[in-house]
């Protein structure tokens, strides 16, 4: 079997266990933290589409850039939506935390 | 194409995107009270540059192309604007013109303040989201597409939360983790295709689509994973349960914006992906299940509707029937009506339910009371505001001529031509559902109050003009439709 579909079959694998952990987790920052995942390995086969789109010139192996392109523009969304995720879970916690009862224990550290 | 003036169509169609884009910049740039300014002046020239745009398209009955950088497909990014995408350009503009000037006065910072947070959130997020959502549709590309549904999430979350309750927190990141599940899902589709073909455009893709005597596994696979995205993000049953919280929990304005417009976005992209790129799949098994789980959608967002107590929670249940309606589209493709059945009623619903949540939103600001029992008496205080109430309602209902009366007629149509009869139960019984919700609202509204004392109400004339032209747009858009005189090839 050639590198790729190592790569392809890996990001398959990873793409199932990270969705099954985003559906069923019910803890907000594992599932931010499963999407992470889930979305590193689309972009991992986005890899495999670059390498299997590619082609050689005089010799020298070169890889479609398309996919590559995508990924970082990918990178740059998954980041935002991650930083945004995360931002609501904290103020989730404030919010929560502002209506309990002081005796039980409720800190945050910014 | 002809140009006509200075600016011809393939201009304005950069202009509709860009201008909304720089007024969310600006407004966060320069912030403080001119942040609003800024955005309800974007959108009054964004309203002409749509208009224009939208004039040249049907007067000359041509489709307007752009090419990014001047790069074409299979590398460059196309934009296309023919009819249809007009038409929902045009009605996203209505829609956000009006509720933007209904809003005006809302979050204004007190005398010793330079700025209110929400307002600042308010006005540039706006802009914001208005630029996205004319990017899906007017893109081509589905990688483009991807980004423009993030872009759309990230600006209606943060918009959810407004008032920062702890409620619309949770409510918020429960939408954005749906939102996001889905937008991933939609990615590995599109990469999946772009692995088949080596192309991102829709039209090479349709062209190289049609070639095919038999789809490979890896489409079918590509085509499921970005339908099933695209349903979390049209909250179809079962993946409705973010919807109520979120489109209830937000300010009025804001909550008029996310079903009016947003949910929209997902589903247009969707009639791209199944009447454009896969014509004729009528019969298969996907349309089929997007037609049933449609149809409960109605049955079930109508009862829930039915069963709430508040104003605002009933009108985001009603959202979520109304885009049941939408889904029926795909099983009934085979007949001509379908495709502007889809159309009108996604155009009329915008048009409606902006007019219905903003209406409640200046009576729970005027009234004091959304509780659906203790509105006895508003008819006297607020009678503009409840006529626009009824008239967008009785265009959910499907009363004749509205908007509504003429997407569900054609709707009906499709299934007796393609002799589906079934599809006409959710249609029928969804009207009954939905006259049951909106007439529990009129009939204790229209009510003597209680207390005799209630003075005339406060509501500022501008949002009961705004709120009536939604709602009469839509009634209006629906004698159009009947003038053409046809449900559209």
């Amino acid at each position: 079997m050639v590198a790729s579909t190592w790569f392809g079959l890996g990001a398959a694998l990873i793409i199932g266990l990270s969705l099954f952990q985003v559906i069923i987790n019910p803890e907000p920052l594992r599932k931010v933290l499963a999407f992470n995942l889930l979305g590193s390995a689309v972009f991992v086969l986005f890899g495999v589409l670059a390498r299997r789109g590619g082609g050689r010139i005089d010799g020298v192996a070169f890889a479609d850039p398309v996919p590559q392109a995508l990924i970082i523009t990918g990178l740059v969304v998954a980041f935002a939506a991650t930083v945004l995720a995360v931002a609501l879970v904290l103020r989730l916690l404030q919010a929560e935390c502002a209506t309990q009862d002081h005796d039980t224990e409720c800190r945050i550290d910014d | 194409m002809t140009e006509l003036a200075v600016f011809g169509g393939k201009q304005l169609v950069v202009l509709a995107l860009i201008m909304p884009l720089l007024g969310a910049l600006l407004a966060f740039t320069i912030g403080g009270r001119t942040a609003r300014w800024i955005a309800l002046l974007t959108a009054l020239v964004e309203l002409v540059v749509v208009v224009s745009l939208a004039w040249i398209v049907v007067d000359q009955q041509i489709v307007v192309e752009y090419q990014l950088g001047g790069w074409e497909p299979p590398l460059g990014v196309r934009l296309r604007a023919d009819g249809a995408t007009v038409l929902v350009l045009l009605t996203a503009t209505v829609v956000m013109t009006a509720t933007m000037i209904s809003a005006h006065a809302d979050w204004q910072p007190l005398p010793d303040q330079h700025e209110t947070r929400a307002g600042l959130v308010f006005w540039t997020l706006l802009p914001a989201l208005w630029a996205a959502f004319n990017t899906v549709l007017l893109s081509q590309d589905l990688f483009n597409l991807f980004v423009a549904l993030e872009i759309l999430t990230f600006c209606a979350v943060p918009l959810v939360c407004l008032n920062g309750k702890a409620e619309t927190f949770a409510a918020a990141l429960r939408y954005l983790l749906f939102a996001l599940l889905g937008s991933v899902l939609y990615l590995l589709g599109a990469g999946l295709i772009y692995g088949l073909w080596g192309t991102l455009d829709i039209g090479l893709l349709a062209l190289e689509i049609s070639k095919l005597n038999r789809y490979p596994p890896a489409l079918s696979l590509a085509l499921g994973l970005m339908t099933a995205g695209l349903m979390a993000k049209t909250a179809i049953v079962p993946l409705h349960l973010w919807l109520p919280p979120a489109h209830a929990g937000a300010p009025a304005p804001v909550s008029a914006i996310l079903s009016a417009v947003v949910v929209k976005a997902a589903f247009v992209v969707l009639l791209r992906l199944w009447f454009e790129l896969m014509p004729g799949s009528a019969d298969t098994m996907v349309a089929q299940t997007q037609g049933v789980l449609g149809g409960l959608a109605i049955v079930l967002g109508g009862v829930l509707a039915l069963r709430q107590s508040r104003l605002k929670p009933m009108i985001a249940y009603s959202t979520i029937a109304q885009m049941g309606y939408l889904f029926l589209v795909f099983p009934l493709a085979g007949a001509a009506s379908a495709w502007g059945a889809g159309l009108l009623h996604l155009c009329s619903h915008a048009l409606a339910k902006a007019a219905l949540f903003l209406a409640a939103g200046q009576i729970i600001t005027h009234f004091g009371d959304d509780r659906i029992d203790h509105l006895a008496g508003l008819g006297h205080v607020m009678p503009l505001t409840l006529l626009a109430f009824g008239v967008a309602g009785f265009s959910l209902m499907g009363l004749p001529p509205t908007g509504g009366f003429v997407a569900k007629w054609w709707l009906l149509q499709a299934a007796i031509e393609t002799g589906h009869w079934g599809w006409a139960v959710p249609i029928l019984f969804g009207g009954l559902l939905t006259a049951g919700y909106v007439f529990r609202v009129l009939a204790v509204a229209l009510r003597p109050a209680a207390t005799p004392a209630l003075a005339a109400s406060t509501v500022p004339h501008t949002a009961n003009a705004m709120i009536l032209l939604l709602a009469l747009s839509s009634l209006l858009l629906g004698l159009a439709a009947l003038g053409t005189g046809l449900p559209p090839q």
